[in-house]
């Protein structure tokens, strides 16, 4: 009872200190825009309210619209294909060989840097677009896969053995179900990078959606505009990658805390 | 993967590629992939031409400011989040949000603020970098053993010893692992802000390349720039094994 | 100590069982019978081979050279004969206790009422009633190796392969599991087969130890207590037999421990 009210209590003190600090960093920017320290620096409530207007007269819903379709498309595309491969890199020492340094490199190098190559190859359409997305998002993906399939515990498989599973229910049975906690991290940090390209792609390669709320304002140096923009995406993608991280906890119940090998 | 008996080494797959990349190049299939071996050509002469070295200077230039700027503070302000429980919560949900948030789209406002030149291009290396650097220092520091710090304070160390002579050193395994990642990051970074703010380094270079159709330049730029950048990260590996004993032994 | 023509038939036998590991010898022509609807136990210092002789016995290691026989069936597998009960328990994580305890059945095709009925079963039998929908974090050590042994037990194998089944608990629940165990060998027709390191554990519980000795793995004695059994459970350790075996076993084994 006196341990639950403590609990109650301590979670008070971390939802008022979370929207102290919010106030504090928010606040800070309001005085930052009205001393200004630059003429490109809109205080906080001209954002919000610029972010109100273009949110009641549409234009952030159409932008959003389409910076969602590569965004959308390439996340899928880099799911499915990156947890696919993955597996296969993770179950054959051979694809192991094959694949893995290709990610590995991946994993390390800047790939930003083909975006003018691809939008050589592909033009500036939806494509190219969908390519950057998944070039970003994929190899953490497959390269989480892989590992988390290749540190299943060794005793579990040996379980499934012993009582007489084929080959392919240790695989969907216990593989799988082990590594999907690292799956899904994977996947969360793989959507994060993609959002990183679906931005990039819309800033360098043609200016749409959210990207040309951004260079448009830019240009026409409405900043309170660009702010309330850049302020919306960042918002979106935080938000989504919490929503991601609770479905992860509602679906990996059992396995929060690890292991059971202590 | 082991063949005949004899065990493969762990990168020598990339050599099949390399055969691979040769058969597709030579046989025309695509102009935006020529022959390997014409690339590497290539590569020879352009790490010889003035413009390559400029574009490598300026991005070694603003990836290590960025780096040293990322390290200075977030170390520091991840020590510090470590200790002191208000300062953590009111700090710990924007790091955590700025690390999982799409930085690009905060280029343009840092080009708007310091101009379309190195300062902006550092700035955004930094900001790629800094997130995991403070969020692993305070990891880092938060796993210290309680012993330890009352070790300290019963041999009467000042603060400021303790900052320097027990938190840094203990929670140094995790440090170094949030410096790896953040550094891993700040490449990426420097070539983002590069390729928005097309004026510099190796931004320019890819400019000038595709505007003229150079696939084999192309190539060969970025063959450079994996090649760093893959050396960089697994010398960061190599480092961090090397403390990581100490860390076991804790 | 008993005559030979007390000893029942073999369930399982081992007939000169090699297993090399590159130009490491884990055993060498090691041959072993083990006696229908008792308990076996493998005994030695780390390092003597006893858990690769019992997984290759349930068929999850193959020998280098040799063979193995249950009910007169060679051993080329995994079977439904034989269920092993892992030291580490090897329990699903994100499965309940329900779950797991089926998860032997159903690999064999089962449906899935019937399993749950049978699982049910043996999650009363092991004490586990009420936590059938609890996950494995949930429960203490103890308690998740009554998870695993209700597993075992359920899938009804003649044989039971025990592999260090008490080492990761507690020396309180290790007594009950073994007072337990003596129940359970009297009471279900099922022959095990148990690997420990504990002197003490092997002769509490065993009807016969085989004794291993390391570098490479060779029976060096089998000793078949036979005075104390029927005592109860209560008794054995006072028993004058029982110190005399545990003494002399830690007699022979003692120059092997570093």
């Amino acid at each position: 009872m006196a341990s639950s009210l403590w609990k109650s209590s301590m979670m008070k003190r971390a939802n008022l200190l979370k929207i102290l600090s919010a106030l504090i960093l928010f606040g800070a920017w309001e005085i930052a825009g009205r001393i200004p320290v630059s003429l490109a620096f809109p205080t906080f409530l001209e954002s919000m309210s610029a972010l109100f207007a273009m949110a009641f007269d549409g234009t952030l819903w159409a932008a959003y619209g389409e910076t969602l379709q590569p965004l959308v498309v390439g996340v899928a595309i880099s799911a499915v294909l990156g947890i696919a491969i993955g597996l296969w890199v993770g179950l054959s020492d051979f694809f192991d060989w094959l694949f893995s340094p290709i990610f590995i490199v991946m994993q390390a190098a800047p790939l930003a840097a083909l975006i003018p190559l691809l939008v050589l190859a592909y033009g500036i359409g939806l494509t190219s677009k969908v390519l950057v997305v998944c070039i970003m998002a994929m190899p953490v993906i497959v390269l989480n896969t892989a590992g988390a399939v290749r540190n299943t515990p060794e005793s579990m498989k040996e379980m499934g053995k012993a009582f007489l599973a084929s080959d392919l229910s240790v695989i969907l049975k216990i593989v799988i179900p082990a590594a999907s906690p690292v799956i899904f991290a994977g996947l969360r940090l793989g959507i994060s990078a993609g959002f990183i390209g679906a931005i990039l792609a819309e800033l360098k390669i043609t200016p749409t959606g959210v990207g040309d709320i951004i260079t448009y304002s830019r240009s026409i140096a409405d900043y309170p505009s660009m702010y309330a923009a850049i302020f919306s995406i960042i918002l979106l993608a935080v938000l989504f990658l919490n929503l991601l991280e609770k479905t992860e906890a509602v679906l990996f119940k059992g396995n929060q805390r690890g292991y059971v090998s202590d | 993967m082991t063949l005949f008996g004899y065990r493969l080494p762990g990168m020598s797959s990339l050599i099949l590629w390399g055969i691979l990349w040769e058969i597709v190049g030579q046989s025309g299939m695509t102009f935006f992939v020529p022959p390997l071996s014409e690339v590497v050509a290539t590569l020879f002469q352009v790490i010889q031409t003035a413009a390559f070295q400029k574009a490598l200077y300026e991005t070694a230039y603003a990836f290590i400011a960025g780096v040293f700027f990322a390290i200075v503070i977030g170390i520091p302000v991840g020590i510090l989040m470590g200790k002191n429980r208000l300062l953590d919560e009111l700090l710990l949900p924007w790091v955590n949000v700025f690390l999982s948030a799409p930085l690009t789209a905060l280029v343009p406002v840092l080009m708007v603020l310091f101009g379309f030149g190195m300062k902006a291009i550092i700035i955004t290396t930094t900001l790629f970098a800094i997130w995991i650097i403070i969020l692993n220092s305070r990891a880092g520091v938060k796993q210290i053993n309680r012993s330890l710090v009352e070790m300290a304070h019963s041999f009467g160390a000042s603060p400021f010893d303790a900052f320097y002579k027990i938190y840094f050193w203990a929670a140094l395994p995790e440090i170094l692992g949030g410096v790896r990642i953040g550094i891993i990051r700040a490449v990426k970074g420097v070539i983002i802000g590069q390729l928005l703010i097309s004026i510099v380094g190796f931004g320019a270079l890819f400019e000038l390349y595709s505007a003229n159709f150079l696939m084999g330049h192309f190539w060969a730029v970025l063959i450079v720039l994996f090649a760093l950048a893959f050396t960089i990260s697994e010398f960061l590996a190599y480092l961090e094994r090397r403390v990581s004993y100490y860390a076991a032994k804790r | 100590m008993v005559v030979a023509d007390d000893i029942p038939e073999s369930a399982v036998s081992t007939r000169n069982i090699s297993k090399n590991y590159g130009d490491v010898e884990a055993l060498r022509d090691l041959s072993l019978e083990f006696p229908r609807g008792q308990l076996t136990s493998l005994l030695g210092p780390s390092g003597c081979g006893k858990t690769t002789l019992l997984k290759i016995i349930a068929g999850l290691l193959e020998p280098t050279s040799g063979e193995v026989e249950v009910n007169g069936q060679m051993v080329t597998g995994p079977g439904p004969d034989r269920a092993f009960v892992f030291q580490d328990f090897a329990l699903l994580p994100w499965a309940s206790v329900m779950r797991n305890v089926s998860f032997g059945l159903e690999m064999r095709g089962v449906a899935k009422s019937e399993r749950e009925d049978i699982a049910a079963r043996y999650i009363k039998e092991v004490g586990l009633g009420g936590f059938e929908n609890a996950y494995p974090h949930e429960l203490s050590g103890g308690m998740r190796q009554r998870v695993g042994l209700a597993r075992a037990l359920s899938v009804d194998a003649e044989v039971l392969l025990m592999d260090e089944p008490f080492s990761a608990v507690d020396e309180q629940t290790r007594r009950k599991f073994q007072e337990d165990l003596l129940g359970l060998v009297q009471n279900e027709n099922k022959t095990f087969i148990f690997v420990t390191h504990s002197i003490e554990e092997a002769v509490y519980v065993s009807d016969q130890i085989a004794i291993l000795l390391p570098r490479p793995s060779r029976v060096h004695e089998i000793i078949r207590p036979s005075g104390f059994r029927d005592k109860g459970v209560d008794n054995i350790r006072r028993d004058p037999e029982y110190l005399d075996i545990v003494d002399e076993i830690w007699a022979s084994l003692r120059t092997y421990v570093e």
